[in-house]
């Protein structure tokens, strides 16, 4: 028996709740950090994804106490992203618990922070965060480029250059999200996703527009990913993570029952 | 008197994960993080976690003196090493252009290779990160309740090489066959992370807190 696929339930957490992906039904607060993270911890999950999106820094102190109390009770791995912009912010969310750190912006600004970080703390909980967007017109050879601010700033930055790039700078895992243009949960962009799995030797993480369970399958099986990141489908008790994984395995994949 | 285990911390990594999954495990245990020797001596057990590059870890063991703090513990008490943890007892490692270890058992940390294949030829991954089946080759006090090829957590990128060893308890294969545990009477050490394998990992760290050592 393989490696199984990791299924990742994800945490958007805003001033200390839960809230779901912005386009969706019209339910904001999908509870209390600490009780969804045991959740999914006793459904099974292989490992939990924090991702603070709290707009003002003032609060990551709240973000750190909510990560520290997630670490006490939970045990499999668990990924803090957003707002990490220096070493430091990468020890204070290891220190609080964190097994890995998710870097997004600021690799884009400072690419040098992700070689400082892997040499300070280890490859194996550096995480570089990629939201690409497919920008090639229909017709041209498929482009993806890495855009920020939730999708609307372009980088002019090549989505798989970069995820190479950052590999060779020391991630020791690359969580991407594809960010389809119309804001529908139609699945991964298995394009982009194929692209950089096949081009990086690290693992990567699926993530972005999962409205059902075949995307969770495809983003494996076609994106070539080896884990698959989703937030909604579990969050509104829509999916739990073992029929997630049942459906994943009955199709052939090979997961952690 | 509540029994107590000591995690030695040498500076190479958050100790909290290991130290509340210990707590989580059996919550009588007064657990103390440590990296002074008389804490390590007084406790009934010892931990030796270790995360990150082996250069930096041995440097540390050697630097705090934590080779022999070890030595001096495996003497009269049971000792688990985790990840980097087992990696150490080892004699040397590849990583980091050949590092020289503690050499409490014989063997060599190798790398997994920029082309690892599968069975059928599809390329894998490293580091190896996620859950693995982890095969009892050998029976122990500590795979209690544990069934053998149950999955555990893994994230490295070099691993020990110590097939067909008689201290060899454990295997795993990804892309070819590692050793997943070591042991020698009071010392058992694995490469995966009991602290992040959720029940089967806490049911580890339990059988750790109750076994009196020398299996």
């Amino acid at each position: 028996m393989p490696l199984a696929k990791r299924i990742i339930p994800c945490l958007d957490v805003d001033n200390g709740r839960v809230v779901k992906g912005v386009k969706f039904l019209d339910i904001r607060d999908a509870g209390d950090p600490v009780e969804v993270a045991r959740r999914y911890n006793e459904q099974g999950a292989d490992e939990i994804t924090f991702l603070d999106i709290t707009a003002s820094s003032d609060d990551r102190a709240t973000t750190v106490h909510t990560v520290e109390r997630i670490a006490e009770q939970v045990f499999i791995p668990l990924t803090v992203g957003g707002g990490i912009r220096k070493v430091d912010d990468v020890r204070t969310m290891l220190n609080a618990g964190a097994d890995k750190v998710s870097i997004n912006t600021a690799a884009i600004f400072r690419p040098e922070l992700v070689r400082e970080a892997a040499d300070r703390f280890g490859s194996q909980c550096i995480v570089v965060a990629i939201d690409a967007k497919k920008v090639s017109l229909p017709g041209e050879l498929d482009r993806w480029e890495i855009f920020t601010h939730g999708g609307r700033k372009p980088t002019g930055i090549n989505a798989v250059e970069w995820a190479i790039k950052m590999a060779d700078f020391g991630a020791g895992e690359i969580l991407l999200t594809s960010m389809d243009q119309d804001g529908v949960k139609s699945g991964y962009d298995l394009g982009v996703t194929r692209a950089i799995s096949d081009a990086v030797q690290i693992p990567v993480i699926a993530s972005g527009g999962v409205g059902n369970l075949q995307h969770l399958v495809d983003g494996v099986v076609q994106g070539g990913a080896d884990a698959v990141l989703a937030a909604s489908i579990f969050h509104f008790g829509e999916f739990t993570v073992p029929e997630a994984k049942r459906f994943m395995q009955a199709q052939g994949v090979e997961v952690r029952i | 008197m509540a029994s107590s285990v000591a995690v030695i911390d040498y500076g190479m990594g958050n100790l909290h994960s290991v130290a509340s999954a210990l707590s989580h495990a059996d919550s009588s245990v007064k657990v103390l993080v440590s990296a002074d020797p008389k804490v390590i001596r007084a406790a009934d057990r010892v931990v030796f976690p270790g995360v990150g590059a082996i250069r930096d870890c041995m440097a540390e063991i050697k630097r705090l003196g934590v080779d022999d703090m070890l030595r001096e513990a495996i003497a009269e008490k049971p000792v688990l090493g985790i990840c980097v943890g087992m990696q150490a007892l080892l004699q040397s490692s590849q990583e980091n252009g050949g590092v020289e270890c503690i050499g409490l058992f014989e063997g060599q940390v190798k790398f997994f290779g920029s082309d690892l294949r599968d069975h059928d030829g599809a390329r894998l991954k490293v580091p190896h990160m996620g859950w693995n089946n982890v095969q009892q080759d050998v029976e122990h006090p500590m795979w209690q309740g544990i069934p053998s090829g149950e999955r555990f957590y893994f994230v490295h990128s070099y691993y020990a090489a110590c097939h067909g060893k008689p201290f060899a308890m454990a295997s795993c294969n990804y892309g070819l066959n590692f050793t997943a545990a070591i042991a020698r009477e009071n010392l058992f050490a694995v490469q995966f992370h009991p602290e992040k394998s959720h029940t089967a990992g806490l049911r580890l760290l339990h059988n750790f807190l109750h076994w009196d050592g020398r299996a």
